[in-house]
């Protein structure tokens, strides 16, 4: 019980702007979607961190469940990826900008 | 949370969900079947599942129910969403038939998905806890990413659903980082607790941020500016059957969410998200309407006028209490006759084997479809605003909660705004009824189910238009009980 | 519409019969009120909002009974006529459709018994004029004609709404009656405020300045149109709605002026325009624009019932005028210019008769009901110690009585300048069409001398309105009374004989009319440059701004709005540029920054 919880919140914060970072400066989607997941997962080390300030457990018990729609996410993800990956064989989101203004 | 009994779980609350996830699972297995005639059991299965909820809709209506320790509430407010939903997801179904077959995108899973989405609008709206707000989302987005991208030889289709997609998840992760800080602040989830949690304290900088990051989930699930930027890209290269749906029914859902988050939970910090939501609203009509008129794709026309649409009805939650929030409901009834007709019409027309997406693919459609054409004309006069129909009506009571709460400015800037609207959708019917076609003319593709579709959402605007008092009293009636 | 297929070349069977069923269910109503009585039938109840409420109902009283009578007479002649005129048009059942329901949107407009169904109705009327004047949608002026109409409507409809939303916040009623009544509590900053958007909406559905321009232009719609337009409906429902809510702009005091300048100058500036134009139903058009200056005047010093008999008094000779111009132009073949005109009295007895008939019940000739009712506008402005008024009103005079006789002059007396075979093919309308011109003719004959005579109190028409208008006492002395009355004489003979000496001295030069002789001539020609106007400072900017605004990261776009907009906007256009790049890394970072924005704001509270 060395480490204050208000640390993983600062950690959690820390760990969300390196994602959103991620997601703005990286071109290629895997890249742009593993940020995500680390933006998803600093949402859940903040849950933990104040599930433990307030002693209740329902902040652990939605962890579970971003678990869970986060490996859906990836599912769909991956499978979207794939598929204009067969249509255009390259993989930058630069590419997909065929419609604009 | 003490104790280890067995929770007594009432499912009554969850029976319309229920009823569109068992026609999901149904149209899963029945696509596994040898197939004789087509995807029609599919399709009617689908059709089944809906009009069943909508039923179940109904026969719950006016008594209101909690389930799961009230983080789903199935109240006046969740059933009115839920007509809503239904009428949309009903209707979008009908056209889907002949319009996939001619595209030759005919797959079991799109009926399957479309009720998924179904389900999680309809518990998206009747989420009564931050953690079902963030699944029902969830589940509603995972499958119309998907829906996108169904065209999956088409790049266009591919584009639409990987933008949709990463900045879907995006927009989640914001989402849920702020239900973490909202939870971090109040120690609760649900939106009753976070109430009490908030009543009479004073100002919480996690608190305010939780919410300012629950908006920006809420601002891109609504496509209200500045985060819209999806929406055009998204609305041209889905099929449009899904457009439709993205259009109407996951907006009608997010609107409903976004209403019971603020109104019920964040009370409190109302005078906060007031001004923010004044000066989105403004941005947000603006945007949508200005840049409308250089379009020259009417899916892509539809998606700002879409965004317009929004501003308005952010307009209606600013002005808040029952008239206003009440308006909010009743433009969702009408905008959504009128858009999934909109958008019905379209996908009933050809031009050249292709689907007609341009303006001036519909040059001398009176000519040829002067009922077809008639039809778009009434719904696109719907979207102006020009009575007796629906799109009036509901302008009037948003612009009205307005001027009676004092945003009399919002109000002037709103009526300015559709006014300037006005000019793009006309040029619509102008091409219709005043230009001949250059080359190949656009042409009927002939559906008795799109047929129906249209006919029910046409009398749905005229009705909405001419009795629109029951309906608007039904909306206030669904919202008085968030307000208590 | 729906049965346009089946029915076609009957569809005047339905229509016609309709219009004369309404006419004559519009005479009993006007028996009903005939002796000043007031009925408010309630419908059904429409929007119910909290403590809202509005009900589909009618207020009926002589005032409206008026205007139902002038409605659906005129309504019924040009129906009638309709089906001689159009009777070769492939769109006939489309057309008596359009037709039936816009005489429906007027009369629903007449008979509403509060603002908001006034306003419903006030749009319905603008959207049927849209479809109307662009009926003949393949001429690609005739549908920008259209579109100009329904987006010029559109400006004056706005402020009408502005006015009747403040209304509602103002009284929490938009019930006639209730208003009418409740009116004199408003503050008078207020009523000015309400009086003067409704007054917007007037503007531009009765095309007065500086909303005007949509009107000439609705010239590109079937003649008839043009006279249902002019003569019967839409355009007097600006000047209906004014003196129904009289008692808003009395209480504002100041609105009332601006009606009767706004009036006065719509009435000089469009009459200057009409002395030069060379097609027949422009002339009319600007005549028509110039008229309605003479009703929004008159209401506006208080002379309701003056404006309101011209209104009625030229309902007769304008649909008469415009009729008459449509059988010229049936009889020509399509030929609309006056400088191919000339030498048709012999061709077209009829038409020409009861044309000049029109032409001089418009001029002002005494004895014909324009003369009484102008007369009693120019008495109002004179007693009313509007002299001012009543000298510009009186120029006006002068030059309504100048353009009318040219027209006549140019198109029936004067020497033929058509082509051979143009001459060939005049021939006389048939008797559908030429009927509707006799009845209206004798109406502009009798209508003056029957109720326009004025005498100690007011005319016998100002006494029927007199329930609904307060009639001011004003004293017609009599030698003053004579006094206007030389003058209306003197300047219609002037007027008349200006005209003869300029343009019967044959033979004249077809392009000799039309030739701009100097700048003035060129200014008036051109209508002022109004319309080149407002190309330049609303039309353009508007595009340029969406434009901008979708592909502002297009170099090009940018550099022409330099030229357009400015250097201001260029500074922001760098920021702009990235907007909507089709970039979804783009579309992040906006997100981003607008969470950023959202996020402080919160934080800073």
């Amino acid at each position: 019980m060395g480490v204050p919880e208000h640390y993983y919140v600062a950690l959690s914060a820390i760990l969300f702007t390196i994602g959103v970072v991620g997601v703005v400066i990286r071109r290629n989607p895997l890249v742009i979607f593993m940020s995500i997941e680390l933006m998803l997962n600093a949402a859940n080390l903040a849950l933990v961190a104040f599930g433990h300030r307030f002693g209740a457990l329902d902040g652990q018990a939605l962890v579970l469940f971003v678990m869970a729609v986060a490996a859906a996410e990836v599912a769909v993800g991956l499978a979207i990826i794939v598929a204009i990956f067969r249509v255009r064989r390259r993989l930058s989101v630069d590419d997909l900008s065929v419609m604009r203004w | 949370m003490s104790g280890a009994a067995f929770p007594v779980v009432s499912l009554g609350p969850l029976l319309p969900t229920l009823i569109v996830l068992a026609a999901a699972g149904l149209v899963l297995l029945a696509d596994l079947l040898p197939r004789r005639g087509g995807r029609d059991l599919l399709a009617t299965l689908g059709l089944v599942g809906v009009v069943g909820a909508l039923l179940a809709t109904l026969w719950r209506w006016g008594s209101p129910g909690r389930a799961f320790d009230g983080m789903v509430v199935l109240d006046g407010f969740a059933l009115f969403a839920n007509v809503v939903i239904c009428y949309a997801v009903a209707l979008i179904i009908l056209l889907s038939v002949d319009y996939l077959r001619r595209v030759g995108a005919e797959s079991g899973e799109y009926y399957a998905l479309v009720l998924f989405a179904t389900a999680g609008m309809m518990l998206l709206a009747a989420a009564g806890d931050l953690i079902v707000v963030f699944l029902a989302l969830e589940l509603m987005s995972l499958s119309l990413y998907v829906l996108a991208g169904l065209f999956k030889r088409e790049l266009a289709s591919g584009e639409a659903s990987m933008k949709y997609f990463l900045l879907g998840a995006f927009a989640s992760s914001f989402m849920l980082y702020g239900i973490a800080l909202v939870y971090g602040a109040t120690g609760a989830t649900n939106l009753d607790r976070i109430a009490a949690a908030t009543a009479g304290r004073g100002h919480d900088p996690l608190l305010a941020i939780g919410l300012g990051l629950l908006l920006v989930g809420f601002g891109f699930k609504t496509s209200a500016v500045p985060f819209h930027m999806w929406a055009p890209d998204v609305y041209q290269g889905a099929p449009t059957s899904v457009t439709a749906l993205i259009a109407t029914g996951s907006k009608a859902a997010a609107f409903a969410a976004l209403i019971r988050v603020l109104v019920v939970a964040l009370r409190s910090a109302q005078a906060d998200w007031t001004v923010l939501l004044w000066a989105v609203a403004v941005v947000t009509m603006t945007l949508g309407n200005v840049v409308a008129i250089a379009q020259s794709n009417l899916k892509r026309m539809l998606a700002y006028s879409s965004i317009a649409h929004v501003g308005y009805m952010l307009v209606g939650l600013v002005a808040g209490g029952v008239p206003g929030a009440g308006a909010v409901l009743f433009y969702l009834l009408a905008y959504t006759f009128t858009t999934v007709g909109t958008f019905g019409v379209i996908t009933l027309c050809t031009r050249a084997g292709e689907e007609a997406v341009e303006v001036g693919d519909y040059a001398g459609l009176a000519r040829r479809h002067p009922v077809l054409a008639a039809t778009l004309g009434l719904f696109l006069l719907s979207l102006v605003g020009i009575p007796p129909l629906a799109g009036f009506v509901g302008k009037f009571y948003l612009f009205g909660a307005a001027v009676r709460a004092g945003y009399v400015w919002l109000a002037v800037i709103g009526v300015l705004n559709s006014a300037v609207a006005a000019y793009y959708y006309l040029r619509v019917l102008v091409y219709m009824y005043m230009r001949e076609p250059e080359g190949a003319a656009a042409a009927w593709a002939p559906s008795f189910a799109g047929g129906l579709a249209l006919a029910i959402a046409l009398v749905g605007i005229v009705v909405l238009g001419v009795m629109p008092a029951p309906f608007a009293d039904l909306a206030q009636a669904a919202v008085a009980p968030l307000l208590r | 519409m729906l049965f346009g297929g089946v029915i076609g070349r009957r569809a005047h069977w339905i229509a016609v019969p309709a219009l004369f069923g309404s006419f004559l269910a519009s005479c009993i109503v006007f028996a009903g009120v005939a002796g000043g009585a007031t009925y408010t039938p309630t419908l059904f109840p429409w929007i119910v909002a909290g403590d809202f409420e509005t009900a589909v109902a009618a207020y009926v009283d002589p005032l409206t009974g008026v205007m139902l009578l002038v409605v659906t007479g005129v309504g019924f002649l040009i129906h009638l006529y309709s089906a001689g005129y159009m009777h070769d048009d492939p769109g006939y059942a489309r057309y008596f459709a359009y037709l039936n329901l816009f005489v429906f949107s007027m009369t629903m407009l007449v008979l509403a018994g509060n603002f908001l169904l006034l306003y419903v109705f006030w749009e319905a009327v603008g959207l049927c004029s849209y479809l109307l004047i662009g009926f003949w949608y393949t001429r690609p002026a005739a549908a920008q004609a259209g579109k100009k109409a329904f987006i010029v409507n559109r400006v004056g409809d706005f402020g009408f709404g502005l006015g009747v939303m403040w209304l509602w916040t103002a009284l929490g009623t938009l019930d006639y009656g209730a208003v009418f009544t409740a009116v004199d509590t408003l503050p008078t900053t207020t009523a000015t405020g309400i009086a003067l958007l409704l007054f917007m909406g007037a503007c531009g559905k009765s095309a007065q300045l500086p909303l005007h321009t949509w009107l000439p232009d609705a010239m590109e719609g079937p003649t008839p149109v043009s006279a249902l337009i002019h003569a019967a409906t839409m355009v007097t429902a600006g000047v209906y709605m004014v003196a129904r809510s009289h008692a808003l702009f009395e209480r504002s005091g100041v609105a009332l002026e601006v009606v009767a300048w706004v009036g006065v100058a719509t009435a000089l500036f469009a009459a200057t325009i009409g002395l030069v134009q060379t097609d027949i139903k422009r002339v009319l058009a600007y005549s028509t624009v110039s008229q309605l200056g003479y009703m929004f005047a008159a209401v506006g010093l208080g002379a309701y019932a003056a404006g309101i008999f011209h209104l009625v008094t030229h309902a007769f000779f304008k649909a008469l005028l415009f009729l008459g111009a449509g059988s010229v132009i049936h009889g020509l073949g399509g030929q609309q210019d006056l400088r191919k005109m000339g030498g048709l009295s012999s061709r077209m007895v009829t038409t020409t008769i009861t044309t000049t008939v029109g032409a001089l019940g418009l001029a002002g000739l005494p004895g014909l009901a324009g003369f009484f009712s102008k007369d009693e506008i120019l008495a109002a402005a004179f007693h009313g110690g509007h002299r001012a008024i009543w000298a510009l009103l009186l120029v006006g005079a002068f030059m309504t009585a100048f353009y009318s006789s040219r027209l006549l002059f140019l198109a029936f007396y004067s020497g033929p300048r058509m082509t051979k075979e143009a001459a060939h093919h005049v021939h006389e309308s048939p008797g559908v069409m030429t009927l509707p011109l006799w009845v209206l003719a004798i109406l502009t004959v009798v209508a003056g001398v029957a109720v326009g005579i004025p005498s100690e109190h007011g005319t016998r028409f100002a006494r029927f309105l007199a329930p609904v208008f307060p009639v001011h006492e004003v004293a017609h002395g009599g030698g003053v009374a004579m006094m206007l009355i030389a003058m209306a004489v003197i300047v219609f003979t002037a007027g008349v004989v200006l005209a003869w000496f300029l343009y019967m001295p044959a033979p004249v030069r077809a392009e000799a009319i039309g030739r701009p002789r100097n700048p003035v001539h060129a200014l008036l020609l051109n209508a002022w440059y109004v319309d080149a106007l407002y190309d330049l400072a609303v039309v353009r900017p508007l595009f340029a701004l969406s434009t901008f605004c979708a592909r502002s990261f297009d170099v090009k776009v940018v550099d022409g709005l330099v030229n357009a907009v400015g250097r201001v906007v260029v500074a922001g256009a760098a920021g702009l540029r990235q907007i909507q790049t089709g970039y979804s890394v783009n579309y992040a970072l906006t997100m981003l920054a607008g969470a950023v924005l959202l996020v402080a704001f919160l934080l800073a509270r």
